[in-house]
């Protein structure tokens, strides 16, 4: 049966041998290379709960007055937005279920994402010849970064219109054009022109979903192109052999597996954790504001560097040039995408490393790079934490303001700090008495462990 | 573990997971409260159960010893592929006998083409006209109303709290509508040159709209007992950005880089509040150029 099948397809498609490689390709075994799989499949969770969301909700801000099922709302003035939300939630039955799995989803794949990037960083993954892969992956990321800024904006409760207005206030601080952009994105001043909404909604379930789905699949084309890196391995010395699992009977059931782990998880979150109950912020109005209010996790440092930022304003001749959002919002985000999209150029340029890599650095096998990264983490790190300083005052009892003063000065040292020590950490681990073996397949410290399951 | 056991695990956690999807229909028809949580628990339990047998079946039932397999890395590049994509561009480019002409003949059809593609991108907005910027509802002599439409009167207004207040008779929902008042001592008020009378009362109003990046002003700070931190402020909850209503919303904390604008006051013969004039400044997030123009209507 499967014989003639391979036979029927291989006669019409010429796949077999396309097939035969399929089935043995080899993926090197390490906990770390699934994040980037658990982000892939984050995103088809997201396809699917998504395209189910678009079947419900009515991206339209003619307003209409509330009287579904949700008694406290009863009789109030909303969008049909908001209002096709709340009806998701309350009256499409398992509609609450996938909103929230949708939810949960976005916040995973792009924690997925983050750590799949700092595994790459840290191990040098995205030396040549995979600086393509990298660069497409770094832009995945801010692709899916504003994909969910976008989401959870289109839903109109008061958090989400917050989230606009800021959107807006950092849009307009871009120097000479900010205002003629917002006006035509927006159709108009904040909160903006009905077009408005249909153009945010043809971005979050077309434009950016084809976006990333394009950028996936050039990332994963390259991937299988140049294949997989692998951690040093004494089997195979040198740059020129690759060991793995193959795809087939080994890697395809785990990471089928994986899928369904992922899913599992998202849709246990979704079902029993509470994520976004936007019934409690009510309708977005233009004078309302609450306090407390957070984005998604993974905007925390913006919010952390637009709070950072002292106040003024660059004032010429009475002329405001440069609005304050611009440093936080504008300024600090470009350089953190270009310093991600430089790096393995500048590495390249630094220590002049021409030659091919397929084997990984562990981090300590590389301390300056080491270091510098674990500098510059902890620098978007701190700046997000700043953004959470008004929770700590909730919590901890800190006053706000002399968190924001430790921040505004912590930012500029610690990260300076943390890149030494980490440096230091890594030349203390390569002296290790032991002494890590650069290649091993078992035993001493830090040792790359073979699989238990290919002894 | 022995196959046969591995087998019959295997087999339970599918027949697991068919019960927990099976399970998921029969809430689903039935209804139940807690919809949403059982739901969720089904299908999750249900793929997490597949996600095991998965797993397990890797692992134990294919080949019990799965071999790792050594590869080759593909060959790092084709120079003798780079050198025919090169000479069979190169060539087709040199048959050319007039090639500046040709290129600059090109050139000018697709940067042609390409500006009018790109113009239809114009109808995006009014996007050379930002005077809708400077648009402000507020005219001397409208009326000051509250959230359900009920003129505002200078009596009712409090000392340690603060109003939300809209133009009578306009739309509520643009950034130069709402107000923030509250009423002060009127000893205490040191307001900045040329808003004299603007406060009748020790009433003051300002834009409600955070100059640094929109949001609402939501939080008023008014300490009953000397603070250790400064004292009475007005609060925007996103970036904490702190205006002192005392002093013409000058901005004491946070990012905002200039004040709220204030909306100069006055009491009629019934005793509500009206605008007494236009607003000291542009309302809203600050762009380019911003400080140049007062609002108008």
């Amino acid at each position: 049966m499967i014989r003639r099948t391979v036979r029927f397809l291989d006669q019409r498609s010429g796949a077999a041998p396309l097939l035969r490689k399929t089935l043995r390709y080899a993926f090197p075994d390490h906990w770390s290379f699934l994040l980037g799989e658990v982000a892939l499949y984050a995103f088809v969770v997201l396809v699917a709960t998504g395209v189910y969301l678009t079947f419900f909700f009515e991206p339209s801000t003619a307003t209409d007055t509330y009287q579904g099922s949700y008694a406290p709302l009863h009789g109030v003035e909303a969008s049909r937005a908001y209002i096709s939300v709340l009806h998701i939630s309350f009256d499409v039955k398992a509609g609450l279920l996938i909103r929230q799995t949708h939810h949960w989803a976005a916040d995973v794949f792009i924690a997925a994402i983050v750590l799949h990037l700092i595994r790459v960083f840290f191990t040098g993954a995205y030396r040549k010849p995979r600086e393509l892969t990298y660069v497409i992956g770094v832009l995945m990321l801010f692709a899916a970064l504003l994909e969910g800024y976008l989401g959870y904006s289109l839903v109109d409760d008061l958090l989400s219109g917050m989230g606009l207005a800021i959107g807006y206030g950092v849009g307009l601080s871009i120097p000479f054009v900010g205002a003629n952009l917002m006006v035509a994105i927006f159709g108009h001043p904040f909160p903006g022109a009905p077009e408005f909404w249909s153009r945010m909604y043809i971005a979050h379930i077309l434009l950016l979903p084809l976006l990333i789905g394009g950028l996936l699949s050039a990332h994963l084309a390259l991937v299988a192109s140049r294949h997989h890196t692998q951690f040093p391995r004494k089997r195979v010395p040198g740059e020129r052999k690759l060991i793995g699992l193959p795809a087939f009977p080994a890697q395809a059931p785990r990471s089928l597996g994986l899928l369904f782990a992922v899913a599992a998880a998202l849709v246990l979150l979704g079902g029993l954790v509470q994520i976004n109950p936007i019934w409690l912020w009510g309708p977005y109005h233009v004078s309302q504001g609450t306090n407390g209010a957070q984005p998604d996790w993974y905007l925390g440092w913006l919010i952390g560097a637009l709070r950072l930022v002292p106040h003024f304003d660059v004032v010429v001749w009475n002329r405001t040039l440069i609005p304050n959002p611009f440093w936080g919002g504008i300024l600090f985000p470009t350089v953190v995408m270009g310093a991600l999209l430089a790096w393995p150029w500048v590495e390249r340029r630094a220590t002049g490393d021409r030659r091919f890599h397929n084997v990984l650095q562990r981090p300590r096998d590389a301390p300056v790079r080491t270091a510098i990264g674990a500098g510059f983490l902890s620098w978007v790190v701190m700046i997000f934490l700043a953004g959470a300083s008004d929770r700590m005052l909730v919590w901890l009892g800190i006053s706000y303001m002399s968190q924001v003063w430790f921040y505004r000065v912590a930012v500029w040292i610690l990260p300076f700090v943390i890149g030494f020590v980490a440096w230091r950490f890594c030349l203390a681990l390569q002296r290790m008495p032991q002494g890590p073996p650069r290649t091993s397949d078992g035993g001493g410290h830090g040792a790359v462990r073979r699989p238990q399951s290919a002894k | 573990m022995k196959r046969e056991r591995s087998e019959l695990l295997v087999a339970l956690l599918l027949a697991g997971a068919a019960a927990c999807a099976l399970m998921f229909v029969v809430v689903y028809a039935l209804d139940w409260p807690h919809l949403t949580q059982y739901l969720g628990l089904c299908l999750g339990l249900a793929l997490a159960l597949l996600a095991a047998a998965l797993i397990l079946a890797g692992e134990k039932l294919f080949p019990a010893e799965v071999e790792e397999v050594v590869e080759d890395y593909p060959v790092t590049e084709h120079p003798a592929e780079q050198d025919e994509v090169d000479q069979l561009l190169a060539e087709s480019g040199g048959r050319f006998t007039r090639k500046r002409l040709l290129i600059g003949a090109a050139g000018a059809a697709g940067a042609a083409l390409g500006a009018a593609l790109v113009v239809p991108a114009a109808s995006f907005g009014p996007i050379l006209d930002t005077k809708s910027f400077y648009y402000s509802p507020w005219r001397r002599d409208r009326r000051l109303v509250d959230e359900s439409g009920k003129p505002l009167r200078a009596e009712e207004i409090e000392e340690g709290t603060f109003y939300t207040a809209y133009p009578e008779d306009a739309y509520r929902d643009e950034l130069a509508a709402p107000l923030v008042v509250v009423r002060l001592d009127p000893g205490e008020l040191e307001m900045p040159a040329g808003r004299k009378g603007w406060t009748p009362e020790g009433i003051v109003a300002y834009s409600k709209i955070c100059t640094h990046a929109g949001c609402a002003i939501a939080l008023y700070r008014d300490p009953k007992f000397p603070a250790a931190e400064p004292g009475r402020a007005l609060v925007c909850p996103c970036h904490y950005s702190t205006f002192d209503p005392a002093r013409g919303a000058e901005v004491t904390f946070g990012p905002a880089g200039r004040p709220l604008p204030q909306l100069p006051l006055l009491v009629d013969s019934e005793g509500d509040l009206r605008a007494a004039g236009q607003f000291s400044g542009p309302v809203g997030p600050a762009f380019w150029g911003v400080r140049t123009r007062r609002p108008s209507a």
